[in-house]
């Protein structure tokens, strides 16, 4: 298992890259920044898995809460509204 | 399967499903009585299961922390097994409103909703639900003004999500199985609010 790097509370950037494959982490949500909500545990890669492989080490996974207004630079709605992704650890930078 | 109705084409999907299946009976990795019996099970799950747990969690405060805390083993105490996945169950409140998609695909949690509809599945709410919460809620007849909070949750990993809609005003002293009555699935993945009917 890969030690978790971050805490809950710890500003945390979305990498911005296109790999091939299946990528668990949304496009929409690459590149921008949240704050971790929670660690969830540790889970097999799913890219790793989606290649017959073991997926091990597991990956520390985090729920990530991100500002909507931040998100979608057109959004309408309150400004303290959220949205929570679920990112592995091995798509997030300290911000 | 049994055919009612008129006569359609199967989709690609479909097709696709039909030919694995075949494939797999004919070289012996699943039985045909096998693939019926899981379909029949995931059949015979549908939102009552979670609306059990909800009339638990209005009726009893420590249960609702033991939910809110670990969804998992608050669904075990119940009898309710939640095979392989790890249960998040977030909290209505006067002041934050919830509500669940999986952008991805059609991530959903089954153990306790049943199947889920087509809806849900579509692309329209996966892609709008994200970006314009309050218009799609607004579609399915739930306005939530602009001072209460909207938390969109997308389920895109290992995590299942359920929403703990608020208690109707007007269910006082009502029995837990009462209760359980007016839990609708549509108000635990937060498109619907539960109402006292």
């Amino acid at each position: 298992m890969v030690e978790a790097k971050f805490q809950p509370g710890d500003r945390v950037k979305v990498m911005k890259a296109y790999p091939l494959g299946h990528i668990r982490t949304p496009y929409y949500i690459r590149g921008c920044s949240g704050v971790v909500e929670r660690i969830c545990g540790a889970f097999p890669n799913p890219e790793e898995l989606a290649q017959m492989r073991s997926g091990l080490p597991a990956q520390p996974l985090y729920r990530v809460r991100f500002s909507q207004a931040e998100v979608w630079p057109d959004y309408r709605g309150g400004r303290g509204d959220t949205i929570d992704v679920e990112i592995f650890q091995h798509w997030l930078d300290k911000e | 399967m049994s055919e009612l109705g008129k006569y359609a084409p199967l989709t690609y999907f479909q097709l696709m499903e039909v030919s694995l299946r075949e494939l797999l009976v004919e070289k012996g990795v699943v039985s045909n009585a096998e693939v019926d019996a899981v379909a029949a099970d995931m059949k015979s799950r549908g939102p009552e299961r979670g609306a059990r747990v909800v009339a638990r969690a209005w009726t009893d405060p420590a249960y609702k922390r033991r939910l809110l805390a670990d969804g998992t083993a608050a669904c075990e105490e119940l009898g309710l097994d939640v095979p392989a996945l790890r249960l998040v169950v977030v909290e209505n409140t006067p002041e934050v409103h919830n509500v669940i998609v999986c952008t991805l695909c059609s991530c959903y949690p089954r153990m306790l909703l049943g199947l889920p509809p087509d809806w849900y599945k579509s692309s329209n709410y996966r892609k709008r639900v994200v970006r314009e919460p309050r218009a799609v809620l607004a579609e399915f007849g739930t306005r939530i003004p602009d001072s209460v909070t909207i938390r969109v949750h997308d389920s895109t990993a290992d995590m299942r999500y359920m929403v703990l809609p608020m208690r109707p005003a007007g269910t006082e002293g009502w029995s837990e199985e009462r209760l359980a009555g007016i839990v609708t699935r549509d108000s635990m993945v937060g498109v619907a609010l539960a109402q006292a009917s």
